[in-house]
Order: C-alpha cells, then structure tokens, then sequence
C-alpha cells in the first residue's frame, strides 16, 4: 500500500515534469507543424540559468526561477523570429535533421561554455523539507512540482478558452490561412507561443532536475519521452498532453519501482499500444 | 442489360452533415454522364465513394455486376474502375514515361517483380510510347511531371486513368484549373474515348457537359435532383431553380 | 534490349527532344565500389580497421536510404533491425557454429524477421505516428536485450566468440584483410541487389507510393504489401550489416540497438543525399572518416561539426544540389 502510494506521488511528479516540458512542443508541433527536436535544449537551458543564478551568482531560488524561465522565453522567441520560421514550409524530415542539428551545437555549446557535470539547483529551505499532509508526508519538492504542473495546466486552459490570445491560437491551429485573412497577426500568435513553450520546457527543467539531472546531453537524452508524450497526447491537445504524461510518468515510475531489470520497457509498450490505438492523440478519434 | 455501374441508395454524413443522401443511379457501357450541381452539392464525395476513397455508411455500390461496397480502392480498380482526381495527383519527380508505364504495370499486376529492370519490359514501353504519342506528350517522355505545364498534368491525369483499359472511368472535374486556351486536346482526349466505356464526369462548363454528356445527374445538397437526358435537365424547372440560372 | 531507339527517328523530332527515360545497368556502381574499396584496402593496408568499418556503415545506410529514400518512410528505429543481425550472428556463432557465412545467413533472416513483424504493425501508420512507433519498437527490443542477458550479455556485450575461417579457407588475420575483403564483398552484392530491387518495376511502385500514395492507390497498387516487402527487404541488409559487425569485431555491444545508432545514419544518409543509394554510400563513407579523425579530439567539439553541419546542408540542401545539377543533365529517370 505503501509502494502503491509512492508509486502514485512519484509517477503524479514525474508526469507533470514531462507535462510542463512537453506542453510546449506538443502546441508547436499543432500549431506551426514544425518539428522541434531542439525543444529538449530550452529545459536544459533552463535548468542550467536557474542552476547557476542560485549557485554562481547567489541569487534567491524565488528569484533565479523566473529570471531563468523568463531568459528561456527570450532565447525560444528570437530562436524562432530568427531561424526556425523559415523552416515552416520544408519537410517533416528536414526540420527533424535541423532542429536535432541544433541540439547539436547547444549541447557543445553548453558543455563548452560551463564544462560537462552534473549542474545541480540548490533548492531554498522552505521546499528541501517535507510536508506533512496528515495520513502520510511528502517531499515538499514533490508536492511544488505537482503543484506546479495543475498550475500550469489550468493556466493553458484559461488561455485557451477565455483569453482572446487562445482565440487567435485555436483559430491559427485549425486553420492559419483562414486565421490569418481574418486579421489574427498569426506571427505574433506563432512567435509569442513558441516562446511561451519554449518558457514552460525551462520551467520543466527546473522542476524536474532531481529526476531528470542537467548535463550536456540532456537536450538529446529526454527528448524522446517529450515526444513520446506529445504523439501519445496528441498535436495540439494540452488536456491529451497532460492525460498522457501522467499516465506514462505513473508506468514509467511503476516500472521503475515493481520490475527494474525490464527498463523502459513497459513504458515503450504501452506507448505504442496507445499510439495504435489513438494514432491521433488520446482525446482525438 | 445489366449496368456496368450501378450506386443504390448511397449515403453519408460528416458528423452532422449528410453530405450524400440515398444517391442511386446507374451507368450502362457507352453512356458519358455528366454529374452536375452547385458547389459544395457532393459530387466529389461520391466520386470518392464510388472508388474507395470513402466509406458510405449505408447503400451498395456494384461494379460489372458484382458488389464492391467493401471492397479496397486497389480492388476496385483490378474490378474495372478507373479515376482521376480534380487536385492533380501525380508523383511529382518521376518521368512521365515512367508514370504511364508504372500504370502499365500495375495493370498487368506486375510490380511484385523485383528483379529485371523496367527497361526490360520493351511492349509495356512501347504501349507507354504509344499512349504519349495519342495525348501529344511524346516530347516530354523523360520530363518530371512537376516540370510539365498545368495542362499537360491534366492530360497524363486522364492517360493514366484510361492505361489502365477500365470498363467504368470517373472524371473529376477534368478541366479544373486549365485556360480556355490549353484545353483542346483534353477536349479532343474526351472526344476519343473508346465507345464502350462508360463515363462520369464531374464538370461545371455547361458547354463542354451539353456538348460531351449523353446523360445528365443533378446533385444538389447531396441528393439527386433530376436524371435525365442534357434536353430533359435543359427543360427541368426544378434544375433551372436550383442553379442553372436562365 | 533497345527496341526503342529505332521508334524516335519515325516521329518528327524536334531539335533537343528528350529522350526516353532509361536506367544505367545495374551491375555498375556496384563494380565501381568492389574496385574503389578493393583499390583503397591495397593503397592504405593499416586502416583496414577503418575500412571495415566504412564498409559495414555504408551497408547499414544503404538498407536505410531503401526505407526512407525510396519508399519515403522516415524511420528512428532502424538500428533494431541492425542489432537484431548483429546479436542473432553472434549468438549463433557462440552457441551453435563459427562459420562466418552461415552466421551471415542467420543475421539476414533475424533482420528480415524482425522486420516483417514489426511491419506488419509499424506500415498501418504514417507521418509522426510512424516516426514514435519506429523509436517505441527500438526501445523496446533495445530493453528485452538488457532483460535477456544470459543471451546477450547485457551491459558487458556479447563476446568470446571465435569466428572460423570464411569459406573453410581463409582465417581472420590480426591484420584485418580477410574482414575488409569479405565485408566489401557482401556490399558489394547487397549493393547490386538494391539497386536490381530500386531498378525493377516493384521498385517504381514503391517510389510512386513514396511520392503520391494516392496516385498509386487510384492506379490499383497493394500499397501496404508492397511496402511490407520493401521493408523486409531494407531489415534483411540491415541484419547484413549487424552480421558482419559483429563477426569482424568479435562483439557486439548494446549500441548496435541504441538510438544514437538510428540517429547517426539518418543524418549520414541526408548528408549524402537519400534516394539515390549512391549518397547512402557517399554519406556512410565521409561521416565515418570524418568521426575517425575527429575521434580523438573532445566529443563535444565533434557534436558541434556534426549539428553545424546538418544545419547547414537543410539551409543549403544538396538534395536540390542534386536535382539541379540532374536536370542540367537531361531529365528524371
């Protein structure tokens, strides 16, 4: 009963973790059809500003976290006013070769610029403790996290549903050419929603750097459970998003937990069942 | 005589909308059906149902006397039912002699072979030969089809779909997109077609339909307005009301 | 054979007409990669290491650029149909009998295998869906490999094997000759084989396919079996290749399934240009020297020249280079 519930809160963090990072990619690749592999490098850079604004600089942890988001923002916004929109139009495999191409050079880049360990994000007094919640405590990490993920969630919901921003994205998803004749400056709802993954991804990173440790490769090593998240929700879909992070985070945990010599395998298992099931997301028929 | 296409009562809805209402009719060998009607009337999904690239929800569809309703797109054209598209479909890199002949091939259920060279198949060559020459486009046997003009695309459409000697071909909107200019030998190509092929065509030049078109459909929101001779549609005042203007 | 040159002087030909698209015989790029490779073994005997290596790389491609050159699927996954070769000849040469060219045999038909199963599933998708699947199956058979490692060795790899002497004659010598000859040999033939497969008729269905699916669907083709065969066939020279990896270094590792391995032939494969089967080679062959040299040098500085240069090709792709330079040459084929 005990394993159970471990399995559950470390699963729930997991998941959000994957949510909060892959929530980005997945409005991407719906909305501007392009293919980022470097989205991986944008929670690595996010991790490692907050890591070194705590540690080098000694800035509050309440502090180093949103200026790290907020720099993250800035980079995936120019990244993609600069470079990326000009990949829109090519094809699916060229997109995947640059982006990957990209990590590449972000990956040395980082290495080069802060050397290849572990970068760790000293967490402040008020989350290194535990929480006690009456039947049982937990690491207060686990709860910000979680925390953090259903805050995210329900902020892109609002967004999407009640904010004339969230209008013009869901008009520029389902159709750009019609979103745009209609006077939706589709470039700014491209840009300023790429940067906004591009943020949440940072955020992940942050929130997910017990589980996830930031080292140079890190833009390259989780992206395919970011991916993995993103076909298994489905393009576009936040709520598919979600669902499917904390479903696969809770397998990924359990597996981890119940049955460690089989690896990843039950996770990838029950990827692809879920793919074949719902080729187009879990919410989508 | 038995139909060589015959569509009973075909239905379909696109979650709310009833795209195809109870469509049936029938098509014998010779006959060159024009199928008209206002936009967004349904034509093109019932062509698609027609060859397999839909599914109706209700109603049958035989081909040459036998039921293909479930039957795959690839099927139906082993059955005798060729088509073309009214948004051109071709592969866009590959040399227009070498699209006819992979029509060719296909036709002859070759293309399980995996070890002698296209080059050595020299009478599906010189049928390929033969077909370029019949459209005009013997200049361009080794051009890409992206590289050809609009027209030409249209006409390698219709070649492809005749190479493959269906008994019943479907014309969607074969002069879609061509200048007035361009298309007379897509007219001439309609003029030569054998006579004992049956033809429906999707078209929305009132001359090209009264001149080529022994019988006339009207679709109109889905469902089947009149049926009849090009003189019975020209006189019909339901037609005329629905969108024929004077 | 060319019946058709006599029809073109009957017509009226206009000054410049095209001629009629033909294919060059296939027997030749093959020939010229057994001389080249035959030609570079001689000139640098020390490197046949690396020669080796290059060989078995190209062969690796090659069955790649069959699946996403040709048929237009773009595969993550391809290294399971490589480790699937590469672990099923060693096993068999650990357990059952050294000789190189059955174990050959045995790594053709575990790749084919592998590939028929996992087709059978992977080809009811396309696009993206396709793409995950193809990692989510590399994945998985990379964990049943972990799990099964009284087979495979897990983590330490899979060695102690010996292989015996290639035709019941000739030793693997420390050198590395008898390695680089047969290795270039078996590509050589796989090569011939492809470009046969690409040049026949099967292989035009399955380019069309790969361009217009529709188009091919509305000609009557059996799209899904068609691919299904093509896909077998890319797994069969893929567990070629995993073969000879393994036979002529004695092990094999879990990398011969990782997704690094996948990655890295894709881009060796978009570096040199996929379609053809010649980039495939091309690609193969600059991307391991390349690797060769650089290998000494920081890893990190390497992934810089690597993602500099993907970047680069997609901004300045030589896939239109190529198809630029084709047309100047006189039409498609």
């Amino acid at each position: 009963m005990n394993t159970l519930l471990n399995i559950l809160i470390d699963g729930l963090a997991y998941g959000m973790v994957l949510f909060v990072i892959a929530v980005g990619l997945s409005v991407t690749l719906g909305l501007m059809r392009f293919v980022n592999l470097s989205h991986g490098a944008f929670a690595m850079v996010g991790g490692y500003c907050a890591a070194l604004l705590t540690r080098e600089a000694q800035w509050s942890f309440w502090l180093a976290v949103p200026a790290a988001v907020l720099a993250t923002a800035l980079l995936g916004g120019l990244l993609e006013a600069l470079v990326l929109r000009h990949l829109y139009r090519r094809k699916e495999l060229e997109q995947v070769l640059f982006t990957i191409g990209l990590s590449f050079v972000l990956i040395a880049t980082t290495n080069a610029l802060v050397g290849p360990q572990v970068q760790m994000i000293p967490l402040p007094p008020l989350l290194s403790g535990s929480v006690d919640l009456g039947f049982r405590t937990l690491p207060a990490q686990r709860l910000l996290v979680i925390g953090a993920g259903c805050a995210v969630a329900a902020l892109a919901a609002w967004t999407v549903s009640c904010t004339r921003f969230g209008i013009w994205l869901r008009a520029a998803v389902d159709h750009s050419g019609t979103a745009s004749s209609l006077g939706i400056p589709i470039r700014t709802v491209q840009c300023a929603s790429f940067a906004a993954g591009a943020a949440l991804a940072g955020l992940g990173g942050i929130l997910g750097a017990e589980l996830m440790p930031l080292e140079p490769y890190y833009a390259l090593k989780y992206l395919v459970l970011v991916l993995v998240v993103v076909s298994v929700g489905g393009m576009g879909s936040i709520t598919g998003s979600l669902l499917a992070a904390v479903l696969l985070g809770v397998i990924e945990t359990a597996s981890k937990y119940l049955a460690s010599e089989w690896g990843s395998l039950f996770f990838f298992v029950a990827m692809a069942l879920l793919l074949a099931w719902r080729p187009n997301g879990l919410l989508k028929r | 005589m038995s139909a060589l296409l015959e569509l009973k009562s075909l239905d379909k809805r696109f979650g709310g909308l009833h795209v195809t209402r109870h469509v049936s009719f029938a098509l014998q060998a010779g006959d060159r059906l024009a199928l008209i009607g206002p936009n967004g009337a349904g034509k093109t999904t019932l062509v698609n149902q027609i060859s397999g690239v839909l599914a109706s929800d209700s109603g049958e569809i035989w081909l040459r006397g036998q039921n293909v309703t479930q039957l795959s797109q690839a099927r139906r054209v082993r059955a005798g039912l060729a088509r073309t598209f009214q948004i051109t479909t071709l592969a866009p890199h590959i040399a227009v002699q070498r699209q006819i002949e992979l029509a060719l091939f296909e036709r002859e259920e070759m293309t399980g072979r995996m070890w002698r060279s296209i080059d050595a198949y020299p009478a599906l060559q010189a049928e390929a030969q033969g077909i370029l020459i019949r459209f005009g486009l013997r200049a361009h046997a080794a051009t890409a089809t992206q590289d050809l003009a609009y027209g030409e695309q249209r006409l390698i459409e219709m070649a492809l779909a005749l190479a493959l000697r269906p008994q019943v071909v479907l014309l969607d909107e074969p002069m879609a997109g061509v200048p007035k200019g361009d298309g007379e030998r897509l007219l001439a190509a309609l003029d030569s077609l054998p006579g004992d092929l049956a033809v429906l065509i999707i078209e929305h030049d009132m001359d090209l339909v009264f001149r080529f078109a022994n019988r006339i459909v009207v679709l109109a929101e889905g469902a089947v307005l009149a049926d009849g001779s090009p003189d019975d549609i020209r006189r019909d005042p339901k037609v005329r009301a629905a969108y024929l203007g004077n | 054979m060319n019946t058709m040159t006599t029809l073109t002087p009957v017509l009226a030909a206009a000054p410049g007409q095209a001629a009629a698209p033909r294919c060059a015989p296939a027997w030749r790029a093959p020939l010229g990669v057994l001389l080249v490779g035959m030609a570079a073994c001689a000139l640098m005997p020390d490197q046949l290491g690396l020669m080796t290596r290059i060989f078995i790389t190209a062969l690796f491609v090659l069955s790649l650029d069959l699946v996403v050159g040709v048929a237009g699927l773009a595969t993550l996954g391809h290294a399971a149909l490589f480790g699937m070769g590469a672990y099923a000849a060693g096993i068999f040469a650990l357990q059952v009998h050294p000789d190189p060219l059955v174990g050959l045999a045995v790594g053709i038909a575990a790749g084919a295998g592998l590939a028929v199963l996992s087709g059978a599933f992977l080809l009811r998708f396309q696009g993206f869906t396709f793409l995950m699947l193809t990692v989510a199956i590399s994945q998985i058979l990379l964990s049943l490999a972990q799990k099964a490692r009284h087979w495979t060795g897990g983590d330490d790899g899979l060695s102690g094997f010996v292989m015996g002497p290639l035709l019941g004659r000739f030793e693997f010598d420390l050198e590395g000759r008898v390695a680089a000859l047969y290795a270039l040999v078996v590509l050589a033939v796989l090569f011939y084989v492809a470009r046969r497969i690409v040049d026949s008729p099967f292989g035009l269905a399955v380019r069309g396919i790969h361009e217009n699916r529709a188009r091919m669907a509305a000609l009557g083709t059996p799209v899904f079996a068609r691919l299904w065969v093509l896909y077998t066939v890319a797994g069969a020279m893929a567990g070629a290749a995993g073969a000879l990896s393994a036979q002529t270094n004695a092990v094999v590792g879990m990398d011969s399934l990782s997704f690094a391995l996948s990655a890295e032939a894709l881009v060796m494969l978009i570096l040199g240009g996929a379609g053809r089967l010649t980039g495939a080679l091309i690609g193969a062959t600059v991307f391991t020297v390349l690797h060769h040299t650089a290998a000494s040098i920081n890893p990190y500085h390497w992934l810089f020249v690597v993602g500099a240069l993907l970047m680069l090709v997609v901004l300045v792709s030589p896939a239109k280079a190529w198809a630029w330079l084709r047309r100047r040459s006189g039409g498609a084929r």
